[in-house]
């Protein structure tokens, strides 16, 4: 069943990137991968680090959004592709521009999600001992 | 359209169950450190993108293949989960190595597989 559902979510993860990145122009630069794979970091921190501490939640379900959707939703091989595609055209500074924004722009939207998800977290232990 | 859409689709069923299982299966015969799994998926993925585009594949291979399963196949998010993990883990030669092999080895094996795909076509 667990197979199903990550298959169904990856499914998922795979038409949005496809149908998002169609509607994102990429003329000379990738801005397509560059949105979904940032985008994606950012859900996968809050996946991992949120939604995965939440008691209600199963270990099971978070591999189905963490694996499945977010893990389809974001692409490394695309990103591989068009930066050598880049270099092939010998649009340097377009590629270092590129390798750089998802090297950096990943790690920062990661940690950004992290910090979101240690705030969220702390609200809502505040709330419970509110009560 | 909906035709394109049923191509991305079946080829991500493939792509996230054939990266699902292999991390699974690494995981679990070779544990360690370094997030192996994810580099070899990630290389291999570029590689073989690189091929079928080199080959001139037409646009329902493309994204049968490329889009669906390749794209799914591979994965940005949980590289960067796992090079924020190394971080907070301390394992900073760890984490430099893994960022060397998987950017300078992605883009110079989707080069050598487009090279690779190109020279395939013109034989056939």
């Amino acid at each position: 069943m667990l197979y199903v559902l990550v298959a169904l979510a990856g499914v998922v993860g795979a038409v949005c990137r496809y149908l998002i990145g169609m509607l994102i122009p990429s003329h000379g630069f990738p801005l397509a991968t560059l949105m979904l794979n940032l985008t994606g970091c950012f859900l996968l921190a809050i996946v991992m680090r949120y939604l995965a501490r939440l008691p209600r939640v199963s270990s099971n379900m978070v591999t189905v959004i963490g694996t499945g959707f977010v893990g389809s939703y974001t692409t490394f091989s695309t990103f591989s592709l068009e930066s050598i595609q880049l270099i092939e055209h010998q649009m340097y500074i377009t590629a270092l521009l590129y390798i750089g924004a998802s090297l950096i722009g990943g790690l920062l939207f990661t940690w950004l999600g992290f910090v979101c998800s240690e705030r969220l977290l702390a609200r809502k232990e505040a709330r419970t001992n509110a009560r | 359209m909906l035709v394109n859409i049923g191509f991305v689709a079946l080829g991500a069923v493939f792509g996230v169950l054939a990266r699902f299982l292999f991390s699974r299966w690494m995981k679990k015969r070779w544990p360690m450190d370094f997030p192996l799994a994810t580099l070899l998926i990630n290389l291999s993925g570029s590689f073989l993108l690189g091929m079928l585009v080199g080959s001139g594949a037409g646009s329902h291979w493309q994204l049968l293949i490329g889009t669906g399963f390749m794209g799914s196949y591979t994965t940005f998010s949980t590289f960067k989960l796992e090079n924020i993990e190394l971080h907070l883990k301390q394992q900073h030669k760890v984490l430099i190595g893994y960022l060397c092999l998987s950017y300078v080895g992605g883009v110079v094996l989707a080069g050598v597989g487009l090279w690779l795909g190109h020279e395939m076509s013109a034989i056939r």
